[in-house]
């Protein structure tokens, strides 16, 4: 049987995949950024995951506004990095994993989330910086990457008690896949930001960190922060958080906490990363 | 943090406009730039640059989008882009278009030049003190003069 054996969430901003393709990750600037990811380094070494599924957001990179799918699912072969303006980043091709990725879609329209199915698209920065952080510059990614794009621009966009119940349907969709596979989920974006208007520039140290603090507890509160609270606090662009509510809704009530790292600023955005393993029930003394 | 099944969506919407310097993209704005954000998007091809660069109001002559919205577009007015209903990930095609960074074309919607905001973002960024909401920032402001301070 397949397993969700831990959750990882990170900011992916876009500034962090020039630094790494421009070899300038330990300079004043980026250096204790990527500091804060070596212990993930390593670690994803030791773990070396079978299938990510990497729950994102598109920055107006493979869909426009023609089509605006609230949850979808990449189910192809592969995928190409985006132009985004300047080229596309100098990074492996993302390879797929078509069969994990069509039963989890057909499991979770069966249990009531009505996905949105690709199958072809280029994957932006939201995607592939954090492959960079976790994984370096290998010559292929070391694993396969399920795509998962929340509409997380055009509003409304979907609840926090949302994006933690399909966390959930994820979970028991990935725990009915017969193959014996070491699955990741990772959630990306956030934390603090806010990209336009004369707001622009705002970062919530404080607030940033109650988040990751509601990440760790074992309940589930942060469900239920409601978008006004994420707009007020984090800036307009903090309200990209809510995808890492559907890694920790997939990891179940308990969690350990195996890493976590918080750094202002980078360009315009606050960093925080932090690694997440699940606790089984049973382990949990009564 | 109330669980609430379900919301209303006016009450939902009026909350965003509560909120200081900022335009969230709601339907309506989304709607109603339309045709500006999809503009900004065919920026994304090489050849679409190339022609807008050599002959910007001819090209834009080519979109449905209003004498304002283009006025705005030239001007690289992004405030009002914003309230035309453009989106920052769309109008974002425009700043590499210009060879502008994020942070540079973000920087002119702040009332700080583009090395002053730099030098807030190293300090920490703009405070979310005093800029949760207007309408507590209008009582803030009500209490302090009532107290003649
Ligand atoms: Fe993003």
């Amino acid at each position: 049987m397949a397993r969700i054996t831990a959750g990882v969430a990170s900011s992916h901003v876009p500034l962090l995949g020039v630094a790494v393709d421009q070899g300038k990750t330990r300079d004043d600037y980026f250096g204790p950024i990527f500091a804060g990811y070596d212990w993930t380094r390593e670690w994803e070494k030791q773990e070396k995951p079978d299938v990510v599924i990497l729950v994102y957001n598109d920055h107006a990179s493979a869909f426009d506004m023609k089509i605006v799918p609230t949850f979808a699912i990449g189910c192809g072969e592969r995928y190409k990095s985006a132009d985004e303006g300047w080229g596309p980043r100098p990074v492996p091709d993302v390879e797929g994993d078509a069969d994990l990725a069509w039963h989890i879609a057909q499991s979770l329209i069966l249990d009531e989330f009505d996905m949105t199915i690709i199958n072809e698209m280029d994957v932006d920065h939201g995607l592939t910086v954090p492959l960079s952080m976790m994984f370096g510059q290998p010559d292929a990614w070391p694993c396969k990457v399920v795509p998962l794009a929340v509409n997380v621009v055009t509003y409304p966009v979907p609840s926090g008690n949302r994006c933690w119940a399909l966390g959930e349907a994820i979970k028991r969709a990935v725990e009915s896949y017969p193959e014996d596979l070491n699955v990741q989920i990772w959630g990306t974006g956030g934390m603090s930001h806010q990209l336009q208007g004369p707001r622009a520039g705002l970062l919530n140290r404080e607030w940033d960190n109650k988040f990751l603090d509601m990440l760790e507890a074992d309940n589930d509160d942060v469900r239920w922060i409601p978008h006004i609270e994420y707009l007020r606090e984090t800036g307009s662009e903090g309200i990209e958080m809510v995808m890492w509510l559907i890694m920790r809704g997939a990891l179940g009530k308990k969690v350990k906490t195996l890493h976590r790292h918080y750094h202002i600023p980078c360009s315009n955005t606050a960093i925080g990363h932090i690694v997440l393993e699940p606790v089984a029930e049973e382990a949990v003394p009564a | 943090m109330s669980k609430k099944p379900t919301q209303d969506i006016h009450e939902y919407l009026a909350e965003f406009d509560d909120i200081p310097g900022t335009r969230v993209y709601t339907a309506a704005r989304a709607r109603r730039g339309y045709h500006i954000n999809q503009f900004a998007m065919s920026l994304m091809k090489a050849e679409n640059r190339e022609r807008f660069k050599a002959d910007e109001k001819a090209y834009l002559d080519e979109w449905d989008i209003s004498d304002e919205g283009k006025a705005a577009l030239l001007a690289r007015d992004y405030n009002t882009l914003l309230d035309l209903g453009g989106n920052v990930y769309f109008l974002s095609k425009l700043f590499s278009t210009d060879g502008l960074s994020f942070a540079e074309a973000v920087s002119t919607m702040t009332e700080y030049s583009f090395p002053e905001y730099r030098d807030m973002m190293l300090k920490g960024g703009r405070s979310p003190e005093g800029n949760r909401s207007i309408r507590e920032n209008a009582a803030a402001a009500a209490a302090a003069g009532k107290g003649g301070n």
